[in-house]
């Protein structure tokens, strides 16, 4: 295995136990699949609607993510900095880069997790009707890049603070304010006053315009790089901001 | 002797805050170097550049000869470290947390089940293995980030106050760790308690306001002081007289001073011109002139006193 490979599974190893070494984990995932299935059940009216997909439940997985990848996201590395073991992981031989994309790659790997428990609904709908499984994959896709978006934002706020509330609360601010984007509430707003092309590009940075494209099942490349320029772009202020803010 | 820690013109500003200011050191192979100052002086984020955390704004630091700043990973791979307040993941069992150090240090299963064991062995952490670090008690924690720093023996070994806050049996035992580990490795603790440093530093440094103010050994730095060399007598107090005239005839005698008064009994400080006095010669002139003394003893100072010289009048030539 080539050594940033090995070094960043160590790494991510570490981090993904860490989650599970407390009973917020459990909580965590429990929170995840009740509201999922609040959401789709009581407001998304998955019965009432008729029809054998998904919709109902991807639909408020933005809106879920808004609250729950932050917290996931908020002990990366403020806990590091807060505990001084930052000091103790940036002296052992790896690399900057080795242990953000661990610790990274770790806490996107647990939310994966929390999307795998959701899978009885697939399972569900499947028993009900016979739903285009081929769109819920895609979505399914979709959903955990997404997820990965708003985490990697998550992880560069929390490199900012050694305090996890607060990184909590800029991570969610930041990520709404990239939902909000795709709104038709603020697009119409912004097209009083400026042109056609910057509405569309306002639309076009929101994670809610790419992922309703998503879960109607198609995937195309400008979503695709969406989501992955935002997490590169998130990383590298990740990595911008251990630099700057670990001596304090 | 092999040069293992090698720092030149270190500096560092916070802010208009300059932290570090110029130091240049080196430490030997079989080398105890200890790290003194005030707080704020600068000792930690000495030691947090010569391990690589922080960048300097302007200095090199070579850990067996490797460039830290062009080579960070292979200088990281010659050095132990154990920061201050001894950090380590407190979730994890002290275990886990010695297996993740020993395999991200690159070392495969077997060879890392060796380094562990060895590093538990010689902290003696083997009957808190399976316990959380946070469940851990002060010392156990600082020795299972001892474990951490020295599990793959490394060449260099930095310790920001290895002994801070443990008991006087604890304090021991880290201090005899160290003693026992100093032969071949270069070794930097820094301190602020000054016996430490007689107990296990074969040199030592004083930091103020970022600079390097003094540098030598124990005995060197106490050579320093005006009492070094001096003679303290303990006689009753209708002595004094008798014990005055008697020792006009010392030679190499430059003042009596009278440094205080208890129990009936005056403590006084024969001062020497230059050099050292004899309690030997001292005793033998009072013997001859029949002037009983309750106590004799060669003052040797001590480092706290050269601390407080050496850091207050550098503050007071600042001022």
């Amino acid at each position: 295995m080539p050594e940033i490979a090995r070094n960043t599974w160590v790494i991510a190893k570490r981090e993904f136990k860490a989650y599970f070494a407390t009973p917020l984990a459990a909580v965590f995932l429990t929170i995840f699949v009740a509201l999922t299935g609040a959401f789709t059940f009581r407001l998304g009216g998955f019965f009432d609607r008729g029809i054998a997909d998904l919709n109902p439940f991807f639909q408020y997985h933005t809106w879920l993510y808004l609250f729950l990848v932050p917290a996931v996201a908020m002990r990366l590395w403020a806990e590091e900095r807060k505990a001084g073991t930052i000091e103790l992981l940036m002296t052992l031989p790896i690399s900057p880069w080795e242990a953000i994309l661990g610790k990274f790659l770790a806490a996107w790997a647990f939310l994966g997790v929390a999307l795998l428990l959701t899978l009885p609904m697939w399972i569900t709908v499947n028993v009900l009707g016979a739903p285009d499984n081929g769109v819920i994959f895609v979505s399914y896709i979709g959903s955990f890049l997404m997820a990965g978006a708003f985490l990697a934002i998550g992880s560069a706020v929390s490199a900012a603070t050694r305090n996890q509330v607060i990184a909590f609360i800029v991570a969610a601010t930041l990520c709404f304010l990239l939902v909000m984007a795709g709104l038709d509430l603020v697009l119409n707003y912004v097209r009083n006053y400026i042109p056609g092309f910057v509405t569309s590009a306002v639309a076009s940075l929101s994670f809610l315009t790419h992922f309703d494209r998503i879960t109607k099942g198609v995937i195309d490349l400008s979503s695709l790089v969406f989501y992955a320029s935002l997490i590169v772009f998130a990383l590298f202020a990740n990595r911008v901001l251990v630099e700057l803010k670990k001596a304090d | 002797m092999a040069v293992l820690i090698e720092a030149s013109g270190l500096k560092k500003r916070f802010g208009s805050i300059a932290a570090v200011n110029g130091i240049s050191l080196t430490v030997q192979k079989g080398e105890v170097l200890g790290f003194l100052g005030p707080n704020g002086a600068g000792k930690s984020t000495t030691m947090k550049m010569i391990t690589g955390f922080l960048e300097p704004d302007a200095g090199t630091v070579r850990i067996a000869g490797i460039d830290m700043f062009d080579n960070p990973k292979a200088a990281k791979g010659k050095l132990g470290y154990l920061p201050e307040g001894a950090p380590s993941y407190g979730e994890m069992t002290a275990g886990d947390f010695l297996n993740f150090i020993a395999e991200i240090r690159g070392f495969e299963a077997g060879e890392a089940m060796k380094r562990v064991g060895a590093a538990v062995e010689k902290t003696e952490i083997g009957s808190v293995l399976g316990q959380r670090i946070e469940t851990l008690s002060k010392g156990y924690k600082r020795r299972v980030a001892m474990a951490q720093a020295i599990l793959h023996d490394p060449q260099v070994l930095v310790m920001d106050e290895p002994t801070d806050g443990l008991d006087p049996n604890q304090k021991h035992h880290v201090r005899q760790l160290i003693s026992e580990m100093a032969a071949n490795k270069a070794i930097i603790v820094s301190t602020h308690i000054l016996e430490e440093v007689e107990a296990v530093c074969s040199r030592a440094i004083i930091i103020n306001k970022g600079r390097i103010v003094a540098d030598g050994t124990a005995e060197d730095l106490m050579r320093r002081l005006p009492s070094h060399g001096a003679v303290a007598i303990s006689v009753p107090g209708d002595r004094v007289q008798a014990l005055r005239s008697a020792l006009g005839a010392l030679p190499g005698l430059s003042r009596i001073d009278t440094v205080g008064q208890a129990n009936g009994h005056v403590r006084v400080r024969l001062v020497p011109k230059t050099g050292a006095l004899q309690p030997h010669d001292v005793a033998q002139l009072l013997r001859q002139h029949a002037v009983d003394v309750e106590e004799i003893y060669a003052e040797r100072g001590n480092l706290d006193e050269v601390f407080r010289q050496i850091t207050t009048s550098d503050e007071a030539a600042h001022a």
